[in-house]
């Protein structure tokens, strides 16, 4: 990239340190999902790569390139909030559907549904 | 006014959203991004979704910023649950909380709080008794947990939107 000449030497100390930091949680959270043993464990996971992962890489962006052009780039805040909302539907749909198929099975692991179990989503 | 703008938050949102996608604040933009921000909150009228009331702004704040430290407090635990233990996810397990919160929009946000932070995931809402099943990565303190929810997120929710 022929960009990064221009980079000053503080922002892209600082850009790095964001990138390796949002690269190594990430890394954790899909160590997790290696280490972790059962299915409702390993959800926990990778929400350490949509959280503290995400924001970190995403401040290294906002600043490399409001650097590079000199004026405030922030439009990265808009992934954040995305990934932030989305991020629980497809969570919820997984664990809901795995709790559905183990109480199907009686696996004695899961609670028990104390009355039929209610379908439909919050909010 | 309120044929207008039948949801004034929404179209802001919308339109701020449209500013930041196009990285710019030009009078065409603006323009542009507002016919289109009350363009789709009239599509949304038309669904006529549950109105929020967010009633309590200044506490909305103050429960965001919460909730990013804690964010940040259960990032650093579920990490070292992984690296460290030997045997991680041995103290996960269920926990079902009572909840007084009963407005729809308090319940969504709940459910987002509660899966953004790691360690922490949503499993079933059961709306008829009014029951939230969780699983916990580390339920080694079952009552923390409960005082977690209840009195930091659920009580402040209460607060914003009943």
């Amino acid at each position: 990239m022929s960009a990064t000449g221009t980079l000053p030497a503080w922002a892209a100390l600082l850009t790095a340190f964001c990138l390796l930091v949002g690269a190594t949680v990430t890394l954790i959270g899909s160590l997790g999902l290696l280490r972790l043993r059962t299915f409702y464990a390993r959800v926990h996971a990778p929400t350490l790569g949509t959280t503290v992962g995400m924001a970190s890489i995403l401040a290294g962006s906002a600043l490399c390139f409001s650097v590079l052009e000199t004026r405030p780039v922030v439009h990265e805040v808009l992934i954040a909030v995305f990934v932030t909302l989305t991020t629980p539907v497809t969570l919820m749909l997984l664990a809901r559907a795995a709790l559905y198929r183990d109480r199907r099975e009686g696996i004695k692991a899961v609670p028990a549904a104390d009355v039929e179990v209610d379908q439909t989503p919050p909010g | 006014m309120s044929w207008l703008l039948p949801y004034p938050l929404l179209s802001a949102a919308l339109l701020v959203l449209w500013l930041l996608l196009n990285q710019s604040v030009s009078s065409g933009q603006i323009v542009l991004g507002a016919v289109l921000a009350v363009l789709a909150s009239w599509a949304m009228a038309a669904l006529r979704p549950e109105k929020p009331h967010i009633r309590r702004p200044g506490v909305a704040l103050r429960l965001a910023g919460m909730v990013l430290i804690d964010i940040l407090r259960s990032n650093i635990a579920v990490g070292r649950i992984i690296l460290g233990s030997r045997q991680p996810g041995m103290n996960a397990g269920f926990l079902s909380i009572p909840l007084e919160l009963r407005s729809r929009h308090g319940l969504a946000v709940l459910s987002i709080i509660i899966t953004s932070t790691p360690g922490t995931i949503w499993v079933n809402y059961d709306a008829a008794q009014g029951t939230l099943l969780l699983h916990v990565l580390d339920l080694s303190d079952e009552t923390a947990w409960i005082r977690l929810i209840k009195d930091r997120y659920e009580r402040r929710l209460i607060e914003i939107f009943e």
